[in-house]
């Protein structure tokens, strides 16, 4: 028995255990089994994880054979590379951390079998995206990520808002997801496969061909690039298809850290690395990757700085890591993508978790103007928390501190103009990203105590179950940087490491920035730590006077840049005024008056006029019969 | 003198079964004449079988209507059964006050 298959399948028995025979078990056993199998699952990851690094372990275990019609032959596969077993280390280890901490945060929820059952789908569905060796199984489990973090956005389904949230995420991701189906579509039609191998080695040879669409040429790599990246966009909400991520807030914050942080939010940097041998030969598409990735970093960063609503802080965080993510993709260096990947997993998973300790202390209170003066109260809390702001904001030697630098430092070397100028914005982002983060912990747990509702000295540590995972947690933030970052993006790497699972063009370049370049971030995050406490803590007037200065720029920060006002503007209210149209002129006047509607009424008349016939007098049946028996007796002889 | 032949059978068979049809839905007063009017269809009939077997020279045809006769008088004597069944429940045997066979 190969440790593949209880990797993938452990979590999808535990769901099918929690969810069909939840009720049977009770929660508590439901809870036990689902933990356990996703951490069965974690520990046989790192076994995976272990031999990929010292045996150059790959493997590609098919399953079955999923669907074979004509050309088009799809494997349900599990493959095996570095690339993947990096994935299925961040998935199944925040994962199994996450089921274990809802134990404790879910307690007074009446529903927690059907909670651990979509958590542990959600982890199945990860891990097929994860293993997939074919575009379609990569759909597959796009698909299955998508539907389950909806199902947990709107896990509190009496809440108006959150199945508001729900849909618009699911129909955000639609729009993704239309283009990331097109760019399979083209796939499958140049190449007649969807399996990565073949479509890689075909690659070069198609890089000239054009494709004429409405009698516009167009370069067919470039377009399969773009389209693949537009589903990336809608899955790692990306600017313009961002906006579902921050409403995704309102389902647990549990499945915040697990889905909308650590894992399905970072499947659109794992699909951009995984089809580099794609992208390497679309510099159009690298620039636009590139120019999304910064937009997006750098605007989520601007939104983050003024919300009030602590977890929608740590989502624009999200979307603006997520950002640094996609231009270090962009600039090529797809390994420190994947690094960043690595590290913000867990310490972006133990700030949401950390959030949701907060939240549960004050009693389910998310505004962070009703917090408040509390580290004393919370201690474990209030340090874990610091632990992954640090680590955030890349304070020297914490796990961010490799990455997100690394980010910047190869994006400087890049050399030409996008590069530097990603380099800037880099820095820019990275500054606001140390004066937000400080800001929510200051706001959070110093000055004064602000919550009305609450007494404090009600407030309590939140249980064990609950801070064990995010000491785990903290523990990766502090030392994945520096424990992987020889492994992940030494100089050797790409040979050492990643092998096949990445291509470069190109061998990045090995010189290292100038010794100024590299002082400039950690020293601006350093200065922001004691700039944050004196314009949040020490001096609010400060803050209060900036902010009633540029009133228009802190209204347009406050509204999200606009964009949902905009949307609702743009596609919402059309599309609501074209279906109610339809609805009142179409659907009724004519289709319900002609079809269904027009239909009865019509059989009820004729049935009004039928029974007539039947009057019950036997001596009318009789005529009627000797009638019908002389016609036929008439036809007969005719005939 | 007139020959008196087959068809001259034949006209009255059909002129008695006529009578017998036009009997069951011109009568609007009472359901006995139903029961008579097709028994006089059953009549008709049997002139028809009688007159082909003379014509035929099968006997087959007279001894079919001796038969039809006795099952005739059994089938009348149900009729006349429910008919006085009928009225025993509803008290009217009038035609035009029958009419529950509706939907």
């Amino acid at each position: 028995m190969d440790f593949e298959y209880l990797i993938i399948f452990l979590p999808l028995l535990g769901s099918i255990i929690s969810g069909f025979f939840g009720n049977i078990l009770g929660s508590r056993n439901s809870e036990i089994i689902t933990s356990l199998f996703v951490s069965i699952s974690a520990i046989f990851s790192f076994l995976i994880f272990y031999k990929v690094l010292n045996e150059n372990y790959t493997n590609n275990l098919i399953i079955f054979s999923w669907i074979n019609s004509g050309t088009l032959n799809v494997n349900w596969s599990i493959n095996i590379d570095a690339l993947s077993a990096v994935m299925l280390i961040v998935v199944t280890l925040v994962s199994s951390l996450v089921h274990v901490y809802s134990i404790g945060y879910m307690s007074n929820d009446p529903h927690k079998q059907r909670f651990m059952a979509y958590l542990s789908l959600f982890t199945f569905s990860m891990l097929m995206l994860v293993t997939s060796d074919n575009f379609l199984q990569l759909f597959f489990g796009w698909e299955g990520v998508g539907l389950c973090s909806y199902f947990l956005i709107g896990f509190w389904f009496k809440k108006e808002t959150a199945n508001a949230a729900a849909i618009k995420a699911f129909v955000v991701n639609r729009v993704g997801d239309f283009g990331f189906a097109l760019g399979i579509f083209l796939i499958f039609y140049l190449f007649g496969t969807v399996n990565y191998t073949e479509v890689f080695e075909l690659i070069p040879s198609f890089s000239e061909k054009d494709l004429s669409f409405l009698g516009i040429n167009f370069n067919a790599i470039n377009l399969i690039c773009i389209l693949l990246f537009i589903g990336a966009m809608g899955k790692s909400a990306q600017i313009f298809l961002h906006t579902w991520l921050p409403d995704a807030m309102e389902g647990p914050t549990p499945v915040s850290a697990l889905i909308h942080a650590a894992t399905m939010v970072t499947a659109g940097v794992f699909l951009v690395v995984r089809c580099s041998p794609i992208y390497e030969y679309s510099p159009l598409a690298l620039n636009i990757i590139t120019l999304v990735g910064l937009s997006t970093a750098f605007f989520a960063a601007t939104i983050a700085l003024v919300q009030n609503d602590i977890k929608k802080i740590i989502a624009y965080s999200t979307c603006s890591q997520l950002g640094y993510m996609f231009f270090a993709a962009g600039v090529g260096a797809y390994n420190v993508a994947m690094f960043h990947l690595f590290t913000h997993a867990f310490f972006k998973a133990l700030l949401f978790l950390g959030s949701g300790s907060v939240i549960h202390s004050f009693k389910d209170e998310q505004n962070i103007n009703s917090m408040g003066g509390v580290w004393r109260k919370l201690p474990y809390t209030w340090l874990l928390m610091i632990i992954g702001t640090l680590a955030l904001t890349g304070f020297p030697f914490l796990s961010g501190f490799y990455s997100k630098d690394a980010i910047i430092e190869f994006a400087y070397l890049r050399g030409n103009s996008m590069g530097y100028f990603a380099a800037m914005i880099g820095i820019i982002t990275a500054f606001l990203t140390a004066i937000y983060s400080w800001r929510l912990i200051f706001k959070t747990f110093h000055g004064s105590y602000n919550n009305k509702n609450l007494s404090i000295s009600n407030m309590h540590e939140s249980p064990m179950v609950m801070i064990i995972p995010l000491i785990i947690l903290a523990i990766g933030s502090i030392f994945s940087g520096f424990l992987f970052k020889d492994l992940f993006i030494g100089a050797e790497s790409a040979v050492n490491f990643w092998k096949n699972s990445i291509m470069f063009l190109e061998p990045l370049s090995n010189d290292h920035p100038p010794i100024w370049f590299i002082y400039l971030t950690p020293i601006l995050v350093i200065i922001s730590i004691p700039t944050a406490y004196y314009l949040f803590i020490k001096n609010k007037n400060i803050t209060n006077d900036i902010v009633n200065g540029n009133l228009p720029l802190y209204n347009f920060l406050k509204n999200k840049w606009y964009f949902d006002e905009l949307y609702d503007y743009l596609f919402v209210n059309p599309s609501k005024k074209i279906g109610l149209f339809f609805w009142k002129k179409i659907d009724l006047r004519f289709i319900d008056r002609f079809g269904p509607d027009g239909i009865s009424n019509l059989i009820k008349k004729v049935s009004i006029f039928a029974v007539k016939f039947q009057n019950g007098f036997i001596y009318h049946y009789a005529f009627v019969m000797l009638l019908g028996f002389s016609a036929l007796l008439t036809f007969l002889i005719i005939k | 003198m007139l020959d008196i032949g087959l068809g001259h059978y034949l006209t009255l068979g059909a002129i008695i079964f006529t009578i017998g049809i036009i009997g069951i839905f011109l009568n609007r007063k009472n359901i006995i004449v139903i029961l008579m009017s097709i028994e006089l269809i059953l009549l008709a009939v049997n002139i028809n079988l009688v007159s082909f077997s003379i014509y035929l020279n099968d006997i087959t045809g007279q001894i079919f209507t001796l038969f039809i006769l006795t099952v005739a008088a059994a089938e009348a004597a149900i009729g006349l059964a429910i008919i006085v069944i009928y009225y025993r429940n509803s008290g009217t045997i009038r035609v035009q006050e029958i009419n529950k066979l509706k939907g």
